[in-house]
């Protein structure tokens, strides 16, 4: 799941270098905590969240099959 | 186009440093030379100046899509073939194999979200626009015919009873299909309604005076 969230913002920043997830975990719940740099905020989040929202529907469809909830937040 | 430029102590260290670092074969390769070596101090060790080369290479957008939707894939445990074939600007990346239902997602949402990702990572990469469509398991084209049945069937409907139908909220893409389907019909008009991404497409009965 971590490394889902990598590779998708990976390419989508100018600094992928500076790209960090971190993951922690309950039994029902998965937290990704996406870190990139400040001047590539605009570039994961988009419009109105949009690529924010694209990056949650395609992790949430990879968790399906362990069947738990994933949750993803942005920081930089 | 990606670029790469490299000193080094000779020309064919610069070049493969170059090689190297974009991942790519030498005959695909545009290698330009910006300045030779040159050794003009003792024992060519004082004054020297290295090697300096530039190489390029044009990047294919249906390939760098496949490598990406590929690590994709892979990063969800899913197994599937990817392939692709351009129509002018357009590149269409065909996705299959078994179980991709997950790559779908309720309504394409994530095919959706996929394509949506697919197109800004690969535009970032290229000189001009470049769109790109993904399809999975042929789902665009059942999905098309699909909402075509619906908008046909709906249209009766409404010209049977003289009351509008509002359809559930769809896509850009998925309104437009309805908005054809039902474009020569010269009793029925079609228009949508609602903010993104709520927005619904609806179907009436033109008012009289605007068939003749």
């Amino acid at each position: 799941m971590k490394e889902l969230v990598e590779i998708l913002a990976k390419a989508l920043v100018d600094n992928p270098e500076e790209v960090m997830v971190a993951q922690s975990e309950t039994d029902k719940t998965i937290h990704l905590q996406l870190i990139v740099a400040s001047e590539d905020m605009g570039k994961v989040i988009g419009k109105q969240g949009r690529i924010a929202n694209a990056i949650r529907t395609i992790v949430k469809a990879a968790a399906v099959k362990d069947g738990r909830r994933v949750h993803v937040d942005i920081d930089q | 186009m990606r670029v790469a430029e490299k000193t080094g102590k000779t020309v064919e260290e610069a070049i493969n440093a170059c090689l190297d670092e974009l991942g790519v074969e030498r005959e695909k390769a545009k290698i330009e030379i910006l300045e030779e070596p040159t050794k003009r101090g003792i024992f060519g060790i004082f004054g020297t100046t290295p090697a300096k080369v530039r190489v390029s290479y044009e990047v294919c957008p249906g390939e760098l899509a496949c490598d990406f939707l590929e690590k994709i894939c892979n990063a969800m445990g899913v197994k599937a073939e990817i392939s692709y074939t351009r129509k002018g600007s357009n590149w269409f990346v065909d996705i299959t194999g078994e179980e991709l239902g997950i790559l779908i997602g309720r309504r394409g949402d994530t095919l959706e979200a996929l394509q949506y990702i697919t197109n800004l990572a690969v535009s970032k990469e290229m000189a001009e626009r470049v769109r790109i469509i993904i399809d999975i398991e042929g789902y665009r084209q059942r999905r098309e015919e699909t909402l075509v049945r619906l908008a046909k069937r709906l249209s009766e409907k409404v010209k049977r009873t003289g009351h509008r139908v509002v359809l559930e909220p769809m896509n850009p893409h998925e309104r437009r299909i309805i908005h054809t389907a039902l474009q020569d019909d010269n009793r029925i008009s079609t228009f949508s309604e609602g903010e993104e991404p709520n927005r619904k497409v609806v179907i009436s009965l033109k008012r009289t005076k605007e068939i003749s």
